[in-house]
């Protein structure tokens, strides 16, 4: 029985909701309603955080992303470095070294050049940092109040090594997953800059290229079936669209995945679950579970994978579910967020 | 962490639900007033833990849930107002009115802003004295100080431009009409902690002994609330019932003083519709007519409002302990978190969002 005096859906009107943005359910929609259908082709049907392009033999891995995060400035990085770790890591987890990145900047009519000067020099230094250089970019300039101080967006290509081909649709059922560290940093490091909240404030983002880390994985083995960085959404989101993608169940421990003191609090005053709060600087890798031991052990000698281990495992049933067996020995679901009452925070 | 981990320890949930199962020769129906304590036992699976004899229903202590249409079809009207900053707590702005939600009417241009705080709407007002700023005030006992200190402050600084759409209730006049009802089925209770913090739990002893039925505060942890299961059933198998607070470490009987002499300066009784259920007696508060000014009912002359719930939606049902979720022949299909047929599903104090986010795989003989 369908009643005629149902609320329409809200993702049937007809305009942008701002959980649209949010890396959730929402976002999926956008994704498949709007941007899937007008550009529809086998490449960018496949997903992935990148593209991989074959170029005279050579696999050219090519993304993009843009940074409309607030507040600009916060503790473990800024708007700048966030913006080259965020398109080094889109490349990474393709198991692909960046080459070279683009840099575009709308700018608000009044922004302090000091600031653009402190964003500009953090992304040189992000950039050496992971190993590559900015070497193009755009600059536009939008009145006052038709912008938040700054929006970066960075392009980056990268060469994808040889024998690797990484896809969040090749996870099979009996694959362990791998988790690099603690989840919930970036999130939190944001929401604590927000003004009014009142957190203290000792929790840094984890904001980080991960591009040496996956290549310490990757001389492990090259059967690494997917990569991914889990980051807004959460971990949840990431586990939820690999499960959807491969057509698997994920099945976590709960005891197996950290979450630091700090990020924990925040979360029970705030109400948030830590699977949800985004990441910059972690990745979850579906590997072949005879592996597994060894990939963690490499990732524990980076230090970027200090705190890695092992969380989970695929699993033919429930195909496209998360589920989490609890502390306690109870199995519950770890589901993608509806849509996002959060700050804008990458 | 202190407080935390100890309330969250496997062995001692372990115990208690040990405890239970030894202790338990009969069939007996709990309800958890509060949405939080819902999701507790949902997230953590609690209902595994203990023995088939044990049924706990859930309560109508989701204050985003009973508020009622009407309420959130005004607010959306106030805050679609040109020259009006609406500030809300997050879980109200997905909340379906009649015909849309306040996260549409942001999307269309309109001012809402997401607030942890009253205070902060206080705050926003009080810099951008060219708009008339509006806080959403709903919620239990437990949102009541902080929206009374807000707008005992907005008169302290005669802030002209702050009012308050206030649509606040109280548990016990809610748990008064599911024991007066002829179908009830609730055997035993576990009362709100976060409430009986604020209010104390010398109306809850009233309601023990008057209806004869077993309540225990409960906190919000699992272990929390395997003990307080524990002491009901211990109750219910004893022939006892008393009030027992098991959430002593926030609760006292006479509860927070300070905090109801401001609830008391800045609000009285009134009836209150809730949602799905209906008009109840005495169960909310108004603002007192010396804060009049700061009413928005009252600073913003709103037409009369024709409301229209989706008819399948049965979360009044399940807010007394009538039905389970799973039991909505909508749910987890023509109604979703994201196309929410009723606010039960959105709020994150909600049953339905609570059975959608963790159990929806269960057989429904494990989710209940």
């Amino acid at each position: 029985m369908i009643s005629l005096s149902c609320p329409a859906p809200i993702t049937g009107t007809g305009s942008v909701l701002l959980g649209h943005g949010s890396g959730g359910k929402l976002s999926a929609e956008l994704l498949r309603g709007i941007f899937l259908r007008a550009f529809d082709n086998p490449l960018l049907a496949r997903l992935e955080d990148q593209a991989v392009v074959e170029v005279a033999g050579a696999r050219l891995a090519f993304t993009t992303d843009s940074f409309v995060v607030k507040p600009l400035f916060f503790r473990g990085g800024d708007i700048g470095s966030l913006a080259v770790h965020g398109t080094v890591n889109d490349l990474a987890m393709g198991g692909a070294q960046p080459l070279a990145l683009s840099a575009a900047f709308i700018l608000e009519e009044g922004f302090p050049l000091a600031d653009l000067r402190r964003i500009t020099d953090s992304m040189a230094r992000a950039a050496a940092a992971a190993g590559t250089t900015i070497v193009t970019g755009d600059t536009k300039v939008v009145e006052r109040r038709s912008g938040d101080g700054v929006y970066v967006t960075t392009t980056g290509i990268g060469l994808v090594a040889a024998g690797v081909s990484l896809s969040a649709a090749q996870a099979r059922p009996g694959d362990a997953v791998v988790l690099s560290g603690a989840i919930g940093d970036h999130g939190i490091a944001i929401l604590s800059a927000r003004e009014g909240l009142e957190l203290d404030g000792d929790i840094a983002s984890d904001s980080a290229p991960l591009n040496g880390l996956v290549e310490a994985i990757l001389a492990v083995t090259r059967e690494v079936r997917a990569m991914r960085d889990p980051t807004r959404g959460g971990l949840a989101s990431t586990l939820n669209e690999i499960a959807a993608q491969s057509h698997v169940g994920i099945t976590l421990s709960e005891d197996a995945i950290r979450v630091h003191a700090g990020v924990r609090g925040a979360c029970e005053i705030l109400g948030l679950d830590p699977l949800h709060v985004a990441n910059e600087g972690k990745l979850v890798a579906l590997v072949p579970a005879d592996c597994a031991d060894e990939i963690v052990q490499a990732m524990q000698r980076h230090p970027l994978g200090r705190e890695a281990a092992i969380i989970g495992a695929v699993t033919e049933r429930d195909p496209g579910l998360v589920t989490m067996r609890t502390t306690f020995g109870t199995t519950r679901i770890v589901d993608m967020l509806a849509g996002d009452q959060l700050p804008r925070i990458c | 962490m202190r407080y935390l981990d100890e309330y969250r320890d496997s062995g001692i949930a372990h115990a208690l639900a040990a405890r239970i199962r030894a202790r338990v020769t009969r069939p007996w129906t709990l309800m958890e007033i509060c949405g939080g304590q819902t999701h507790t036992i949902l997230r953590y699976g609690l209902p595994e833990l203990l023995p088939q004899q044990i049924e706990l229903v859930h309560g109508p202590g989701c204050p985003v849930c009973v508020a009622p249409l009407e309420i959130v079809d005004r607010a959306i009207e106030i805050a679609a107002r040109p020259g009006v900053i609406f500030v809300s707590y997050g879980d109200m702005l997905r909340v379906p009115g009649s015909r849309s939600d306040l996260l549409r009417v942001k999307a269309a241009g309109g001012d809402i802003r997401i607030a942890y705080s009253p205070l902060e709407a206080v705050r926003i007002a009080s810099e951008n004295p060219a708009r008339l700023v509006v806080f959403f005030g709903i919620g239990f006992e437990t949102t009541a100080p902080a929206n009374a200190m807000a707008v005992w402050q907005a008169k302290q600084h005669d802030l002209r431009n702050f009012s308050m759409l206030v649509s606040h209730v109280l548990v016990p006049p809610a748990m008064r009409l599911i024991l007066g009802s002829p179908t009830n089925r609730v055997q035993g209770f576990i009362a709100p902690g976060h409430v009986c913090t604020v209010m104390g739990f010398e109306e809850y002893e009233v309601l023990a002994a008057e209806f004869q039925v077993p309540i225990v505060v409960g906190g919000f942890e699992p272990v929390d609330l395997l003990e307080a299961i524990a002491m009901l059933v211990d109750q219910l198998e004893d022939g006892r019932a008393e009030l027992e607070n098991q959430y002593s470490r926030s609760v006292s009987r006479g509860g927070n003083q300070p905090a109801q002499q401001l609830m008391h300066e800045v609000f009285e009784i009134t009836d209150r519709q809730w949602r799905g259920i209906g008009a109840i007696p005495a169960s909310g508060y108004r603002l007192r007519e010396e804060y009049a000014a700061f009413d928005a009912e009252r600073v913003f002359a709103t037409e009369e409002i024709q409301v229209e719930e989706p008819p399948e939606c049965i979360a009044a049902l399940v807010m007394q302990g009538l039905k389970k979720p799973v039991d909505c022949p909508a749910f987890g299909t023509r109604c979703l978190p994201e196309r929410p047929l009723g606010a039960s599903m959105v709020s994150s104090e909600g049953a339905c969002a609570a059975y959608y986010a963790y159990r929806r795989h269960a057989a429904p003989e494990v989710a209940r």
